[in-house]
């Protein structure tokens, strides 16, 4: 149960102070989000800038990258996915530690990007796995990075704990698995997944 | 019991096994209690930087390589020598050059049993 906001600010001004177990979790898991370290393409370099003194990702306390995803709980796809990639990208995704997040960072990882005609290029990370935040940019600065980062903390702030909304460790209906694609003889198989993505209709 | 000369040490014993497995058990319930674990085929699987892993991890190398590995030591060693007396070559005696002289024909010789011996054929 919330308490009433003005009420809260009354009691604080009284030297009382109030929350819930929700607000405490979630204040917990905003503030600790442990980012898969991994680079994709150029977006990683600025992605390394945000981590580094002049940025300085460590001020919202996610300045450890981790390598291995057991330990993770956050990716940040930092560039171009190429069809060659998306599979170890999904399976990495997969193998990571709930509750997890996604940014999408850059115009490639949205669409394709530039690259979006090409044979190669994956249109958009999205159509395999859940993402929670896009930046776009190309690359994005790493200002950009940061109001992604404040954005997912936003977000995981305000789902609450139980009922509609709630984060995927404690749904157990939730979706644990995501197909990794595999590589058929034209485009990746499947092309999309369809729990988490819809493919567009076009309209002419 | 008590009066045994060992019972202090069981104690002692049993402290150490109970300080050492309290923890363990403590952080197994947790995890049961708190951890959300949502398990699935592919999270389970071997972690490989993305890739599927495959095969066996328990490889197999040919004893044979170590030739490979004495003629690297060969050429390795002979240039290791033969810097320092290029750069005193002009100093030095007749000697000295004919001791040289013979270091290298030893390695010469190696590589010669090497060659006779068909290592530098790669098969």
């Amino acid at each position: 149960m919330a308490v009433d906001e003005n009420l809260k600010i009354e009691l604080g001004k009284q030297g009382v102070f109030v929350t819930t177990v929700e607000e405490l979790y979630n204040w917990g898991r905003r503030s600790s989000i442990w980012p898969m370290q991994f680079g994709l393409a150029c977006c990683a370099i600025e992605m390394i800038a945000t981590t580094m003194a002049r940025y300085d990702l460590a001020r919202f306390g996610a300045e450890v990258f981790r390598p291995s995803p057991r330990q993770a709980d956050m990716m940040i796809i930092s560039g171009t996915v190429t069809k060659k990639m998306a599979p170890q990208v999904v399976r990495l995704y997969n193998q990571m530690a709930e509750p997890k997040y996604v940014i999408a960072m850059g115009a490639c990882a949205i669409s394709g990007g530039p690259f979006k005609q090409g044979y190669n290029v994956l249109k958009g990370i999205d159509r395999y796995i859940p993402v929670d935040v896009h930046i776009p940019g190309c690359p994005p600065r790493p200002e950009a990075l940061l109001q992604a980062f404040m954005t997912l903390q936003k977000k995981i702030d305000a789902q609450p704990l139980t009922g509609e909304g709630r984060p995927r460790h404690l749904d157990a209906e939730a979706q644990g698995e995501f197909p990794v694609p595999v590589e058929g003889e034209h485009d990746l198989e499947p092309a999309s997944n369809k729990g988490v993505w819809t493919v567009p209709v076009v309209i002419r | 019991m008590a009066s045994s000369p060992y019972f202090s040490l069981a104690v002692l014993f049993v402290a150490a096994l109970g300080f050492g497995l309290a923890p363990l058990g403590l952080a197994r319930l947790w995890g049961r209690l708190l951890s959300p674990a949502k398990p699935n085929a592919i999270k389970n699987d071997i972690y490989e930087c993305g890739l599927e892993s495959r095969g066996d991890a328990w490889v197999q190398f040919r004893s044979a390589y170590y030739l490979y590995a004495i003629i690297f030591l060969i050429f390795d060693v002979e240039a290791v020598f033969l810097l320092p007396f290029a750069v005193a070559f002009s100093g030095l005696g007749a000697a000295a050059c004919g001791a040289m002289l013979i270091f290298v024909l030893l390695l010469v010789e190696g590589l010669a049993w090497a060659w006779a011996k068909g290592v530098l054929t790669w098969a």
